[in-house]
Parts: structure tokens; sequence; C-alpha cells
């Protein structure tokens, strides 16, 4: 019963700082919300029996995506309400469009075809030998192409960072 | 304490479908190109909440592993974009995305 309150509770302050992301003056509130946004989505993924990548969640996240976010806002000034906002009509319009991508996201999902509850339900699969099993029997490809690809990333970063590129 | 027992999937799916809702509004709504990138991380987030309930519910390891794809992949296009959001910044000084308007006609 606790679970089921404790879902019901982290869906709530997740849409609840999800939309103060989104309607927030200033950019570092921002920054904020959505880093007790991505808290909460790791307390689901606790609820879900993913331990680890809830563990992992909170370090990639909160911990370093975020601080690089802070990092580059605190760098650009922006920590004021400087910014021009769209025009009411472009506002309203953005607002109509979203919530028509909702409805029908939503209907076209309430007629899927369900998951019957699990009857032998395994509790471990979240656990980090089970993955670590996984990733490294199944998804071995793409685990090293992911490395080429923070190379690539890392690479462009400082590439595009630097004052000139002669 | 498993949420699966009592709480069925369809939940899962809804709350997903508003947080990636709540990321569209985001990109519609702010002209801030950070705040863009903001509801990008949560549209990422709110797949990866979905997989991670398919995964939970099917007993299956294999969508967690995809989480952490997905994860990998975040980082670095937040690395790469924030970087090209400081060059723009520098030459045009302003986040503004009305302002990267040159290579329309």
């Amino acid at each position: 019963m606790i679970t089921t309150y404790l879902f019901y509770l982290l869906a709530f302050l997740s849409i609840m700082f999800g939309l103060m992301v989104v309607f927030a003056k200033n950019p570092v509130h921002s920054v904020l919300y959505l880093v007790i946004t991505f808290f909460t989505i790791a307390g689901q993924y606790v609820l879900l029996n993913a331990q680890f990548l809830a563990a992992v969640h909170i370090i990639v996240y909160a911990g370093a995506i975020m601080v690089l976010f802070l990092f580059v806002i605190m760098l650009l000034n922006l920590n004021k309400e400087t910014e021009p906002h769209k025009s009411l009509w472009l506002k309203l319009s953005a607002t109509i469009a979203s919530g028509l991508l909702l409805v029908v996201l939503v209907g076209s999902l309430k007629n899927a075809g369900t998951i019957p509850h699990p009857a032998n339900f395994n509790t471990n699969i979240g656990l980090i030998e089970n993955l670590g099993k996984t990733l490294f029997n199944d998804f071995l490809l793409p685990f090293e192409v992911s490395s080429i690809l923070l190379l690539a990333a890392m690479v462009g970063a400082v590439m595009l960072g630097k004052k000139s590129i002669k | 304490m498993s949420a699966i027992f009592t709480i069925p999937i369809e939940w899962y799916i809804l709350l997903s479908t508003v947080l990636f809702s709540i990321g569209v509004l985001g990109v519609l709504f702010r002209r801030n190109a950070i705040i863009i990138f903001m509801s990008i991380e949560l549209m990422l987030n709110a797949v990866n909440l979905l997989l991670v309930a398919f995964s939970s519910y099917l007993s299956d390891s294999k969508g967690q592993v995809f989480v952490f794809f997905i994860m990998a992949v975040a980082a670095a296009e937040v690395a790469v974009g924030l970087a090209i959001l400081m060059m723009v910044y520098r030459n045009s000084k302003s986040s503004d995305i009305n302002d990267l308007s040159k290579l329309k006609w």
C-alpha cells in the first residue's frame, strides 16, 4: 500500500517540477527544478527494482550533466531575468500543440495491449551482476561503439570550445 | 517493496507520456537555448522511465542496458551542445534561438 502512495507522490512531484522547469523565469531555478525532477525519477527506478540504475542516474544526471548546465549558465552570466519572451500568440500555440500531442499519445496508448502481471517475477534483474552479464554478453559491440561516441564527443567539445580554430 | 504488484503498467505509460509532453512544451515555449536543452533531457528521461518500467514488468534486463546507452548518448549530446552554445554566445552575445536565423531565407 505504501508503494502505491509513494508512486503517486513521486509522479505528482515529477510532473509539478517538470512544469516548473518550463515556466521558471530564472534559468538557474530551472536547473535546480530539473535536478529535483531527476531525483523523483530515480525514486521511480527504486520502486521498479532498478537500484543500480537509480544510483547511476543520480550520479550521471544530477551529478554531472546538471553541474555542466549550471557551469555554462554561470559562465554565460544568464542568472538574471533578461530573457526575451515569445509573444503571447506563440506561447498559446505552443501550449495547445503540446497538449494535443499529449491527448493523441494518451488516446493511442489507451487501447494498446496490456502486460499481464508476471507470475514468476525476477526481482534481481536490476542488480549490477545481471546488468553486467547482459551488457557484456548481448551488447558488447554497442558498448564499444558508445566508447567511440564518447571519445568523438570529447574531441568535438574541445575543438568547439577553443578560442579560434586555425 | 516492489511497485510492480500494486501498480499497473498503464500508470507508468501515462506518467512517461506526460513528462514527454512537458518536454515538448518546453522546447516550443521557451526561447532560451539552455532551457530547450533541459527540456530535451526531460524527454530523454521520460523514455528512460518507460524502458525501465517495461524491463521490470517483463523481467528482462535488456531494457535497463538500453537506458545505459541512452545515458551515454545524452552525456555526449550535452557536452557537444553546450560547447556549440558557448560558441554561439561568443559570436552573438545571447542565447536566444531567434538570433540563429541566418540559415533561414
